[in-house]
């Protein structure tokens, strides 16, 4: 057993373990440390200082994603002083910029802009030049917005140590310094394989889903926890939908580190999903009539279907029937129509794709 | 699975053949890369192409299609020579030995090279590798299957996991990919024509004395023989069999030899299918029934590693569609089955009942955590992420001897390239799904065929020319992707695109037990086409 201790946040005991950091701690008590820079499944980076605390005898504010827990240790999160580098931190990066949060697909869903609120930002303190650049539209799924970017690198790492595209990177210096493809292609033309991974960690606006433009604030989006059904893998996905329309999948973060695909999609399981959407879904049955297939009602074809089977069967025995289940259904119905075929047709006439 | 996805990196060598991973299983690719690159985990890529995964390989060889038992067994045969293989576990956990040595003889390294195209010199670099390194998970998926001889290729690969030890430990395994979400689950489930749930053999009475007492049936209203595989279903199509009742497959585009099948389907007196598009099969159906997508609806899916999932309902199906098993049993009530499952719930209620390695597994259990993975028999059970640790599910591993056998049918003067098919990162099989998706559809909207530049240049074709490919079998006409990444002599079609449908070309061989057909080899010409 690894032994536990306590720590103090904000002079509350709480009981931890060894290895964690104490932006860990604080978040396993919901207790809220702003980050931009840090994710869960990219883990510390040290860059953006939001997540900076005062340790009692320690000398300076220290980052609490990268700052190790020890016994005893007491922390405060939201001192007077803290909470000034916080500003200072947030209003430059809304200064050098465009975070126009009205018309942004991340509005009510961007920790930019839930820093700004918490700490009281109405407007950016400052007033920067900067180059307007100008957006990346050339992907078939993903938009990218450097101008709402705040160069935080969750996305490169995620990139190059989660999904291992190895596509983005930092490139250029200073000023210019920016998130690249491959050697600053569109992203269209890059060897992305538009797994849409980076938009998933993107803390802001920058990084945006193009048919998700539009459909509706997060807010009123609904989150539902459904199994991919593109490949043996299973991911988790979190599917995004409004008004019974798909809108986006997201893998799931919750216990992430459990998942089959850690939080991570394809870009079958990430952009896949609109056929749901499609005018041409069947939604009547259809029975063949002189030749062609004409809209029937439930209980026509239903009883039509029953009663060929049955006349089928008595001619020339169950075994003359078969079926095609399939590896794309549930277990349950699986099930079904394997019951049905043995229980009630009476054939072990049953397979499925796994051969084809 | 034999283990589970995140043990990649807990293995010290990694056998990769028969799978485009990044492309077909993309997630799972990003975890071999993560533990090539980041746990130091050797890999051995076995592919006649440079898939994505090549590039990161110590070795990769790049065998002729249709030679994976000899270059399989090849490794083997140079294990044993070598005295690299794990004397204590063939004792006493295997049986067999002999027979399967005596097999091994024929597979030096001179005949290998000379069926597989792969340097005997690189073989043995990959035995020694392979064999030497620690812990070896072997992964692989249709490429090895989808073969006339594609239980010999299963079987050598679990020959080699034996000889060497690499079973019920983290990190090793037989490990099959599956294509689908759920193929797993429709196995497991019975959607076979041998079982019952759990692999419970319908020709033991037994077992189907236990089904007909839940389905409350007569022992003799049991079929007692093992029933047809769909290759051989469309085969008697006409013949033994007369009706079908298709749910979501898409057999008009997926099958081998699509314009015999064609011809075999017209043959039926009356086909159902049930399916949420109208598919190419649902196109010539006599009854079309309408079906609710995965998101529309409730329910458990088993993934490649035997993982049960719940997936949850996230929106309403078209209001004029049902469920698959409310449509099932409204069917089944009017064939006079009065007590038929009429929820998830009860049917779900049945299969714990019935499959014991399900039993376990129960709605509140993986409703809101990440899943259980079977056998999983009681509600305290955690699940079982790795099998056969200790010893065998069968009690000794049986080693197999043997015999090679070429492809049905390979290059030759008429037909001189290979054609193998597969299918492409953001396409998913017939394509009825994903080819309606405007991003998926928007990066890539049609079929090509993937030529080695050599071959392209003795044919003289271009790149992005549209050429005429021809099998004994029927011919298409598809835009050439003349490239460095495919061996000479092979091409590669993706089979997702009606327009240019590879199945029109491949063979319907099948292998003699699993009936599974030889997608991935024949015999084609491609030409110009004339102006």
């Amino acid at each position: 057993m690894e032994s536990t201790f306590k720590i103090y946040i904000n002079g509350k005991a709480l009981e931890t373990s060894a290895g964690k950091t104490v932006l860990d701690v604080a978040r396993e008590h919901d207790i809220y440390i702003p980050t931009l820079c840090h994710h869960p499944r990219t883990g510390k980076a040290g860059k953006c200082r939001a997540c900076l605390v005062e340790v009692e005898g320690l000398r300076g504010l220290k980052e609490s994603c990268a700052l190790e827990v020890r016994d005893g240790m007491s922390v405060k999160t939201h001192t007077e002083q803290i909470q000034e580098v916080r500003k200072m931190i947030v209003e430059l990066l809304l200064s050098n910029g465009e975070h126009n949060c009205i018309a942004c697909e991340k509005n009510g869903h961007c920790e930019l802009q839930d820093m700004a609120y918490h700490l009281g930002i109405e407007r950016p303190g400052y007033l920067l030049d900067y180059e307007r650049i100008t957006l990346d539209e050339s992907s078939e799924g993903i938009i990218r917005d450097a101008n709402k970017c705040i160069e935080c690198g969750r996305c490169i790492k995620s990139c190059n140590n989660n999904v291992m595209h190895e596509v983005l990177d930092f490139g250029w210096r200073s000023d210019h310094m920016r998130v690249i493809c491959d050697d600053d292609k569109p992203m269209g033309e890059s060897t992305c394989v538009q797994c849409g991974e980076c938009v998933q960690v993107c803390p802001v606006g920058a990084l945006t889903f193009r048919y998700a433009k539009g459909k509706g604030p997060y807010w009123e989006l609904d989150k539902t926890k459904v199994i991919c059904t593109y490949c043996g893998v299973g991911c988790s996905i979190d599917m995004f939908t409004k008004d019974n329309k798909f809108v986006y999948s997201l893998g799931t973060e919750e216990n992430w580190q459990d998942q089959t695909n850690k939080g991570m999609l394809c870009v079958k399981g990430r952009f896949g999903f609109d056929f749901l959407n499609r005018e041409d879904r069947l939604d009547t049955p259809l029975i063949r009539k002189n030749g062609k297939l004409e809209k029937a009602g439930w209980d026509e074809a239903l009883d039509l279907v029953a009663s060929r089977f049955t006349d089928i069967k008595a001619e020339h025995g169950p075994g003359s029937i078969g079926f095609f289940t399939s590896a794309r259904i549930s277990n349950e119905e699986n099930y079904a129509l394997m019951r049905f075929a043995r229980g009630v047709v009476g054939t072990n006439n049953i397979d499925h794709c796994a051969r084809l | 699975m034999t283990n589970s996805m995140q043990e990649a990196e807990n293995s010290d060598v990694i056998l990769i053949t028969g799978t485009n991973t990044t492309w077909n299983h993309p997630v799972f690719g990003g975890m071999i890369k993560k533990a090539v690159m980041q746990k130091g985990v050797k890999l051995i890529v076995v592919d006649p192409r440079d898939i994505g995964l090549a590039k990161y390989a110590d070795i990769h060889m790049k065998q002729n299609p249709g030679s994976d038992n000899a270059w399989l067994m090849g490794l083997q045969h140079i294990i044993v020579k070598n005295n690299w293989h794990n004397k204590e576990f063939v004792e006493e956990k295997t049986e067999g030995w002999e027979e399967y040595l005596q097999s091994l003889e024929f597979y030096t390294p001179k005949k290998v090279e000379e069926l597989s195209g792969i340097p005997k010199e690189q073989l043995y670099e990959a035995a020694k590798l392979y064999a030497t390194s620690g812990r070896g998970a072997a992964y692989y998926a249709m490429g090895i299957t989808q073969h006339s001889h594609g239980v010999d290729n299963v079987m050598a690969i679990s020959n080699l996991q034996m000889i060497l030890g690499n079973f019920g430990l983290p990190g090793t395994g037989v490990n099959p990919l599956r294509g689908q979400n759920n193929v797993q689950g429709a196995c497991d489930m019975g959607g076979l024509p041998n079982v019952f749930t759990a692999y419970q053999p319908v020709v033991n009475e037994d077992a189907r004395k236990k089904f007909a007492e839940a389905w409350d049936k007569k022992l003799e209203e049991m079929d007692d023989k093992v029933g047809q595989t769909v290759t051989t279903m469309v085969k008697n199509a006409g013949d033994s069999i007369k009706a079908l009742y298709i749910v979501g497959e898409n057999p008009m585009m997926s099958d081998p030899n699509q314009n015999h099948a064609r011809k075999q389907m017209d043959k039926l007196d009356f086909i159902v299918v049930q399916d949420i598009f109208l598919t190419e099969t649902a196109a010539i159906a006599d009854v079309v029934l309408p079906a609710f997508a995965f998101a529309e609806k409730y329910g458990t899916f088993t993934n490649t590693e035997r993982r049960v999932q719940f997936s949850n309902k996230a929106l309403d199906g078209p209001a004029g569609a049902k469920s698959d098993n409310e449509i099932i049993a409204a069917i089944a009530r009017r064939m006079g089955c009065t007590d038929f499952p009429e929820t998830v719930e009860d049917l779900y209620a049945e299969i714990r009942e019935l499959t014991p390695s399900y039993a376990g597994v129960s709605y509140e259990r993986i409703k809101d955590s990440t899943g259980l993975r079977w056998p999983c028999p009681t509600e305290e059970h955690p699940g079982t992420p790795i099998l056969h640790v200790g010893k065998f599910a069968r009690g000794k591993g049986l080693l197999k001897a043997i015999e090679y056998r070429p492809p049905a049918e390979y290059a030759d003067e008429d037909y001189p390239l290979v054609l193998t098919t597969g299918r492409l990162l953001q396409h998913y099989h017939t394509g009825s799904m994903t080819r309606r998706s405007k991003v998926l559809e928007g990066i890539v909207s049609s079929g090509m065929i993937e030529l080695n530049v050599a071959d392209a240049e003795h044919l003289k074709v271009i790149n992005g020319e549209k050429v005429k490919v021809s099998s004994r079998r029927g011919s298409i006409e598809i835009t050439a992707l003349v490239t460095d990444k495919i061996k000479e002599g092979i091409v590669f079609i993706p089979f997702h695109f009606v327009e240019s449908a590879a199945n029109i070309l491949t063979n319907d061989a099948l292998d003699p037990v699993a009936k599974i057909p030889e997608y991935k080899v024949c015999a084609v010409k491609v030409e110009k086409i004339a102006e």
